[in-house]
Parts: C-alpha cells; sequence; structure tokens
C-alpha cells in the first residue's frame, strides 16, 4: 500500500456543501478516475481516504488536503502517476473544486488532523470601515486574554482564545474591509465563527454570516519551521476556474 | 412580493446573487446549488422564433425527497435533449429558506441556472403523494404566479401536472392548468410541440393555448370541463370547451427498450433519499393486488431487455462513481431476466474493475425463498435487515387482497434470510382493509410470533419489526368504493396489536400516525369542492404535511367545517356501484365493470392470479391501447407460490401459461417462448 496528498481548492457555490458531503464527492471521484484506491477490511468496506481538519459548510478554501491509500497491487496501480492526478481528477469533481497538487508521501508521516498547527483565514467583510476592524483587531492583539464562554457538556466553561491568535491584518476589499488571521488548531482549531464574535460588535451589526470567508493556507510548525502540507503545483488550467 | 419578468426572447436572468446571502443563514444550504453531477448546462440559445420553450420540473418537497425522482429526471433530459426547448428542475425550499426568500423579495428559482419559476413557460410538477397539495399551492404563489387557475394571464407559466396523483387531480383542479396522465416520455413532446407554436405564433390567449393542448391524448384540462352536483353528490361532469374528449384516456409507452432513460442520472453534492445509480428494469406490474394503485394504473408489464439493463449498469456505474445500484420496478425478483442479470453483475465485481465493491439492492423483495437467494447473492457483506412486505395476516384477508402469498412462503423467506445471516426482518402490513375482523388484525401478530420462532432455529434473538400503516382506497382500484376506517378504529386497531405484540420477546411494533392517513384519504377520493379547503390550509401555513412535525389534522378540519363539508362523507363513507365518482372522466385503461367485478371478488374472498403468466381477464389496459405484455420469459419464476396461492414447487405444468396477444406488438424484449 501507499499513499499520495492531495491539495485541493473549494470555491464558488460549492462552499455550501458540507465537509461530509465533499468527502463524499472526493470518493465518488475517485472511483470515477479509476485510481486503485485501498478498501478498508471487514463487513462494510470503506475507501481509505483520510481527511484533514474539517472546513465548515459556507467557507471558501485554496487548501485542503486528503490523504489516499492506493492498493499497489490492483491492475490498475501501474497506470497512476502522482504528477498526473490533479488533472485526471479535477474532472470528476464538481464545478468549484480542483485538485491542485498530488504527491506521494511516507505511510508512517502524521495524519493531518495531527499535524497541522494553524490555518490563515480571510475575512471579507462587507459594509464595513477598514479602519473600523484594523482598531478590532489592535484590541484582540493588545488583550492578554480573549475569554469565550461556550457550554460543553452542559457546562459553562471559558476559554482564552488568545494563545491561538498569531497574526491579524486587515486591508481595505471592493465593499469593505479584509482581515487576514492566523489562527492556532492546538489543543484545539478557534472556528472562525468565534473568532469573529470576539472581534465586538461592527458597524450595520453585521455578522460571520455576511462575511465571506476563505482559508488560503494550512500551516505545519516543525522545530520553528513553518510549511505547509503540500504546495501548490505548477498552476494548470483549472486552478483558475472559479465557480459563481 | 415577487419578481415577475415579461415574456422574454433571451434568457430569464439568475437570482443566484440575491439567493446568496441568504443562504449561510439556512440549513443544509447545499440543497440549494444545484451543480449536480449530468445536470450539463441547459441550453436556453434556441433560434425558434419566440425563444425555447422552457420547462421548470418541480418536486413539491425538499430537494432530499425530489432528486432522485426518476419520472423528473427523465423528462429534464428529454426537454433538453431537444433544440427547441430547455428544462431546469426545482424543489421545494425548507421553511426557514421560505421565510427568507419572502422577506427578501426573491421568488422560487431553479437549481440549475437559478433563475426565476415565474419566468419559465411552463411550471410542471410530479404528484406522488397526496399530502403535498398545500406545498404545490405555495410553489406556485412563491413563483409569483396566482394560484388559481382562471385568474393567471397569457404571460403566466402553464401550471402543469403529473404523478400517480394526477388519476384524481380533482382537488386540485383549481390551481393546475393541465394534467397529464400516465407515460409522460412521448407526451412532453407533444406539449412542448403545441406551446412552441403558441409562443411563434405571438402568444395568443391562454384559452387558445389550453384548447389546444386539451386536444393531446393524455393531456386533461380541468377548466374544460365542469362538474355539478347533487347534494353531496356528483350529478355530472361534462365537457364544457368544444372539440375535447369525454373521457381523457392515460399515455403509455409500448417498449421500454426504446427509452433507455435518465441517460446520465444526476448525481447530488449533498446527501438525498435513493442516494444510487437506479436502473428501472420493467414498468407496470399485473400481480393484481387490490389494494394497490400503482399496479393497477400503470398496466400491462413492459420489461427492458436484459442486454440493456446491464449496458445501463454498467455505463451509469461508471459515469456516476456510485458504488450501489438499484434494479427498480414494482416487484423485481419477478424480472424475467433477474437470475442472469445479477449473476453477471456479481461476477463482474473486481473483474478488471479497479474501483470494484459494487453493491446491488432489489428495492422490493418478494416473499418466498428464491427472493432470499437473490438477496443473499448480491448482499455479500454486512447482513442486517431485510424486509417483507404480506401485507396482511391471514390467508383469508390476503385472498381479498389478493396478495396470494401463502404463510409458508413467508416462513420459508424467513427462514432463508436468518439461515443466511440476516438478523432483523421487517414485515409490512396494512391494517383498516375490507372486510377485516380483529382476528385478521391479530392475525399480524400471530405471523410476527412465528417468524420469530422460525428465527430461534438459527439465532439466539432474533429480530421481527412490524410496520403497519393505516389503508386509504385510492381510485382505479377494486377499493375505490370501500369507506375507509375512522381515526378512532385504525387507533383501536393498533392498540390492540400493540399490546398483543408488546410481550414477544424480539418483536417491535411501527405504526403510521392515523391521522395523516385521513386527510390522505380525503385528498385521495375528494372532489373539486376541496380546492377552498386545501386553499385555506395554505393560507393558515398548513406545508410540509407530509412530515409529521408540520402535520397539522386541525387545519383541515377547521377548513372542511368552514366550507361545510363533511370528513366523514369524503373519507369513511362506502360508495355505491351507480355512483359518479369524480374521476370518472378519467382513464386509466380499466374497465370499471372490471374494477366492480374484482371488488366483488375482494368481498367473496376470491384471489386472481398474475395475467402476465395467465389467461387475460380483460380488465383493459391492455385491448383498449391495442399494446401487450413484454415479458421475456413465458413462465413465472422459479420459487414458492408466487402469489398463485398454489403450490409451484410442483411440477411446472401445473401452471396454466399463455401470454395475451393482440395487434401492433413490437419491439426488442418482446413474447418469447
Amino acid at each position: 500500500m501507499s499513499r499520495i496528498r492531495l491539495r485541493y481548492e473549494k470555491l464558488g457555490k460549492v462552499r455550501f456543501l458540507s465537509h461530509r458531503d465533499v468527502a463524499r464527492c472526493l470518493e465518488r471521484a475517485v472511483r470515477k478516475a479509476g485510481l486503485p484506491v485501498a478498501y478498508s477490511q471487514g463487513f462494510s468496506p470503506r475507501a481509505r481516504l483520510h481527511f484533514g481538519l474539517a472546513l465548515s459548510t459556507g467557507y471558501e478554501s485554496l487548501a485542503e488536503f486528503v490523504d489516499v491509500d492506493l492498493d499497489d497491487a490492483a491492475p490498475a496501480a501501474a497506470g497512476v502517476h502522482v504528477d498526473e492526478l490533479p488533472d485526471r481528477l479535477s474532472p470528476c469533481l464538481p464545478v468549484g473544486i480542483v485538485v491542485t497538487a498530488a504527491a506521494p508521501i511516507e505511510t508512517s508521516l502524521g495524519s493531518l488532523q495531527e499535524s497541522v498547527t494553524s490555518c490563515t483565514w480571510q475575512f471579507d467583510v462587507p459594509g464595513v470601515d477598514p479602519g473600523t476592524l484594523a482598531a478590532a483587531a489592535e484590541r484582540l492583539l493588545a488583550a492578554r486574554e480573549v475569554p469565550l464562554d461556550l457550554v460543553r457538556k452542559g457546562k459553562q466553561v471559558r476559554e482564552d482564545l488568545r494563545p491561538l491568535i498569531v497574526e491579524l491584518s486587515t486591508e481595505r476589499a471592493a465593499d469593505g474591509a479584509r482581515l487576514v488571521a492566523e489562527l492556532g488548531t492546538k489543543p484545539r482549531s478557534v472556528r472562525p465563527a468565534e473568532f469573529f464574535a470576539a472581534l465586538g460588535p461592527l458597524e450595520g451589526d453585521v455578522d460571520i454570516h455576511d462575511a465571506r470567508v476563505l482559508r488560503r493556507h494550512q500551516w505545519i510548525t516543525d522545530d520553528g519551521a513553518r510549511r505547509e502540507p503540500l504546495m501548490v503545483a505548477d498552476p494548470s488550467p483549472h486552478a483558475q476556474v472559479r465557480a459563481s | 412580493m415577487t419578481d415577475l419578468q415579461a415574456p422574454f426572447s433571451s434568457p430569464p436572468r439568475s437570482v443566484w446573487d440575491r439567493l446568496e446571502p441568504l443562504l449561510p443563514r439556512v440549513q443544509q444550504p447545499a440543497r440549494y446549488i444545484g451543480c449536480e453531477d449530468g445536470a450539463g448546462e441547459p441550453d436556453w440559445s434556441s433560434s425558434v422564433p419566440g425563444g425555447p420553450v422552457s420547462w421548470l420540473f418541480t418536486y413539491p418537497d425538499t430537494y432530499e425527497i425530489g432528486l432522485p425522482n426518476q419520472g423528473l429526471q427523465i423528462l429534464h433530459e428529454i426537454v433538453n435533449e431537444r433544440p427547441d426547448a430547455v428544462a431546469e428542475r426545482s424543489y421545494a425550499p425548507w421553511v426557514d429558506l421560505e421565510a427568507e426568500l419572502r422577506a427578501a423579495g426573491v421568488p422560487l428559482f431553479s437549481v440549475d441556472g437559478h433563475r426565476p419559476a415565474g419566468a419559465f413557460d411552463l411550471l410542471a410538477f410530479n404528484l406522488s403523494a397526496e399530502l403535498t397539495y398545500t406545498n404545490l399551492v405555495n410553489l406556485i404563489d412563491l413563483a409569483g404566479v396566482p394560484v388559481r387557475a382562471a385568474e393567471r394571464r397569457a404571460d403566466h407559466p402553464l401550471v402543469c401536472i403529473g404523478g400517480h396523483c394526477t388519476y384524481n387531480p380533482e382537488p386540485i383542479a383549481d390551481f393546475v392548468d393541465l394534467v397529464v396522465l400516465g407515460d409522460g416520455e412521448e407526451v412532453v413532446s407533444e406539449i412542448t410541440e403545441v406551446v412552441l407554436a403558441w409562443k411563434a405564433a405571438g402568444r395568443g390567449s391562454r384559452r387558445e393555448v389550453l384548447e389546444q393542448l386539451a386536444r393531446v391524448p393524455g393531456v386533461y384540462v380541468p377548466a374544460a370541463y365542469e362538474v355539478s352536483y347533487d347534494g353531496p353528490r356528483i350529478a355530472a361532469i361534462e365537457p364544457c370547451w368544444p372539440g375535447v374528449p369525454e373521457v381523457v384516456e392515460k399515455r403509455t409507452i409500448s417498449d421500454l427498450a426504446e427509452w433507455p432513460y435518465p441517460k446520465s442520472q444526476l448525481v447530488p453534492l449533498t446527501e438525498v433519499v435513493h442516494d444510487r445509480l437506479n436502473v428501472e428494469v420493467f414498468r407496470g406490474c399485473t400481480r393484481g393486488c387490490r389494494f394497490c394503485q400503482a399496479g393497477m394504473i400503470t398496466r400491462p408489464v413492459r420489461e427492458r431487455p436484459a442486454e440493456q439493463v446491464r449496458t445501463m449498469v454498467a455505463e451509469g456505474l461508471r459515469r456516476t462513481g456510485y458504488d450501489e445500484v438499484a434494479l427498480t420496478s414494482l416487484s423485481t425478483a419477478d424480472f424475467s431476466g433477474i437470475a442472469e442479470v445479477v449473476g453477471g453483475l456479481v461476477d463482474g465485481n473486481g473483474q478488471g474493475d479497479a474501483c470494484g465493491q459494487v453493491s446491488v439492492s432489489l428495492p422490493s423483495l418478494r416473499v418466498d425463498a428464491f427472493g432470499v437467494g437473490i438477496a443473499a447473492e448480491l448482499q455479500k457483506g454486512r447482513r442486517s435487515g431485510l424486509t417483507f412486505a404480506p401485507e396482511a395476516g391471514t390467508w383469508r384477508m390476503r385472498q381479498v387482497i389478493n396478495k396470494l402469498i401463502r404463510e409458508q412462503d413467508l416462513y420459508d423467506a424467513v427462514d432463508a434470510a436468518y439461515s443466511q445471516g440476516w438478523r432483523r426482518v421487517k414485515l409490512y402490513f396494512l391494517t383498516g382493509l375490507p372486510t377485516e375482523t380483529d382476528e385478521d388484525t391479530l392475525g399480524i401478530a400471530e405471523l410476527a410470533s412465528r417468524c420469530l420462532e422460525v428465527g430461534r432455529a438459527h439465532l439466539r434473538s432474533p429480530s421481527v419489526t412490524v410496520s403497519v400503516g393505516g389503508f386509504v382506497p385510492k381510485p382505479f382500484t377494486p377499493f375505490q368504493w370501500f369507506g375507509q376506517n375512522t381515526v378512532s378504529e385504525l387507533q383501536r386497531k393498533m392498540h390492540l396489536l400493540r399490546d398483543t405484540v408488546r410481550p414477544m420477546h424480539g418483536a417491535q411494533l411501527k405504526w403510521h400516525e392515523p391521522r395523516a392517513t385521513q386527510v390522505e384519504g380525503l385528498l385521495s377520493r375528494g372532489d373539486r369542492r376541496l380546492g377552498p379547503v386545501i386553499e385555506d390550509v395554505w393560507r393558515r401555513g398548513g406545508t410540509f404535511q407530509e412530515w409529521s412535525e408540520c402535520f397539522d389534522l386541525d387545519l383541515w378540519t377547521d377548513a372542511m367545517a368552514a366550507h361545510g363539508l363533511s370528513i366523514d362523507d369524503y373519507v369513511h363513507r362506502h360508495r355505491t356501484e351507480d355512483e359518479i365518482l369524480p374521476w370518472d372522466h378519467l382513464s386509466a385503461g380499466l374497465h370499471k365493470d372490471f374494477l366492480w367485478q374484482d371488488w366483488r371478488d375482494a368481498l367473496a374472498e376470491v384471489g386472481l392470479p398474475d395475467c402476465r403468466w395467465t389467461p387475460c381477464y380483460d380488465c383493459g389496459a391492455c385491448t383498449g391501447y391495442g399494446i401487450e405484455h413484454i415479458v421475456a420469459s413465458a413462465t413465472p419464476p422459479a420459487g414458492g407460490s408466487q402469489g398463485t396461492g398454489q403450490d409451484l414447487d410442483a411440477p411446472l405444468v401445473a401452471v396454466p401459461v399463455e401470454l395475451v396477444s393482440s395487434a401492433g406488438a413490437t419491439g426488442a424484449g418482446g413474447p418469447t417462448s
């Protein structure tokens, strides 16, 4: 058995798919493309696809990852050229989901969910002045603590989001402002909605549903060095396709 | 409240920009984006004068329920293959999105191009369940179209309905412009051509196009007929427009082999019911179960050639990436080629096909060991539960309903299931059937108990689930004259069963809500006087009545009372032989005297064997239309009593076999000896 890592985008109308929907689309795409995917043992065998951090329904991404186990003993295994996988898989996926890179990885490598340490998110907020957003961001960075009240297992708990806010920056966007935030995933991922609420009230009572949210990167930090689980390959014609 | 676009020659503009900001605020937004694999890009660029004829095929329930509907997918494909027409699809938005749409002034939209529903030439609904009628009205309104047909102008879409409920469309006659009876494959093009000519000639009056449409065989235009009443009864149903037929006959395609649709079944991006490849192996059923409307109105049996089934399965799996295929029909184990097709599919797995692991399912399993044998061949993996439908608890009752399954057939089936590794058996029954006594009702519990005993020979704790539904008499069945059981009578019977089943170790009882059964009964045999009732229930918020969390009986009883109508008279009353039924001006091909005779036979507890393999009873479905059964095998498939009530393990010569022959037999897959 060998393992390949795929990087893909989720842009446009398909951002309304759930993580589970995307998983099923990828399973079908792998079958349609005729990849010799390995199946789990047991009564109801499943294709062995290992997904990374879930992307919430409604958000777009330039940096999603999945590891696929291949059955090297299958007759079709000889026909698999890793470099060709993006062009082979993308036409089998819905418009807006595009495979942008593929590479073999060691099966001993840690899972995506364990390895990823932070994500860079982009929030496009319509109707908000960039200055207001920048001020809110500065307040968060200056705070010693950013408390988040949660109900967990029926109990009120308070968590501190501050250690998970790695970096914030703002810029002007088409009809409002853009906030770029690197948010930690350990011990648990900050949800973009939790972070957004922590910014405090904004003009016109905009909420997370008004913002267009995009995951730009996922990062693995090893001994202080930061890298992506897989870099985007040379731009292929597919990479430019955007739905809607 | 919503946008209404004037007749256009360029494609209507997408409402996506206005819809998109609403979607983050609703549950499961994926059901509103379309983007299905196989949907293609509908082509609006036709150069025909007046623009292409545009159809919006709509299912009046949620996307998850409606998307898999094969009828709508077939018609969507056929229309899009035409150079002069275009089709898109729509589904009922759930209540959360509906509220957002109404607040934002966004109309009902197609999921293909997100175009406003009011801008299509035809809004065509599939009606498979009576409880969706208020959704039909709601969607017409959400499209920005007047709900009553009489109030529509020439630039409003034509509202069209098809599907099984259209055999009695009278309760919704006020809301629809045209009704299609029977198979849609051919008539959809005939309607397209009439509308095309009307558009090319500059869209005259609405009456003009409807008069033309009323002359297309299989098309019923309610406005062209007048119903008069004599107290609670119908006095007459008469054509009031010139040139329309006195009786509208259903359409039947003679050979399924000519219609290998859907050629590219839609693969949704989000989870739906029946989320798998579906290949229809035959249409129609002549088992003759007297409670079953589907079996009566879809006659005769038309099998797809086994070779075509194999091709459709292989190509479909390759194209869709599905790992499951269902062979669909009203009783798939009766398909002549079943053993070979199944054998081929099972052998085909893993051979040269790197992405094997395909599972095959038969949505309806016959009650005998043969059916279980096929299921065993198909289900190599985990065997959790198998479902059978004996429908009634005693042999007497099964003779009344003509479900001629011997008790031994059921025990053989259940024995085969438990011995081959299944752990749970589910049994479907009806209660509230004609002539039913408490002995018959309790027979259900007795069968369950005996099945558990059979199971204990193989397992320490076998499980049997008994699912009971209240019987609703349907038009064009021998039981159309029967007065449905009241809610309290159905409740009494279900409680009787519950008390008997409760002490049985390993048995569970599930039942359908009898109050919803009552409204289904009201709508299934109602007449035009129910139109205002349906409109009232809708105006008071009664949508999604199929959903237990939304169903509200009080809305219906209040509306009936407000209009001076009696639920008792519509639902619980036995009809008489001389009574004019609300659907007497429509025809499913069945002679009314055949149905009446079958009703008398039912009351006399006389069963009627399947006419596929025995002489013709002249029900009318074949002879009336000059068509016939298309069955590849002249003998019934092996095993059990096959619904004949006879022991067919004895030599086959015991079964009289003769195929009906009539003029005009054609086509591949025709009768062979």
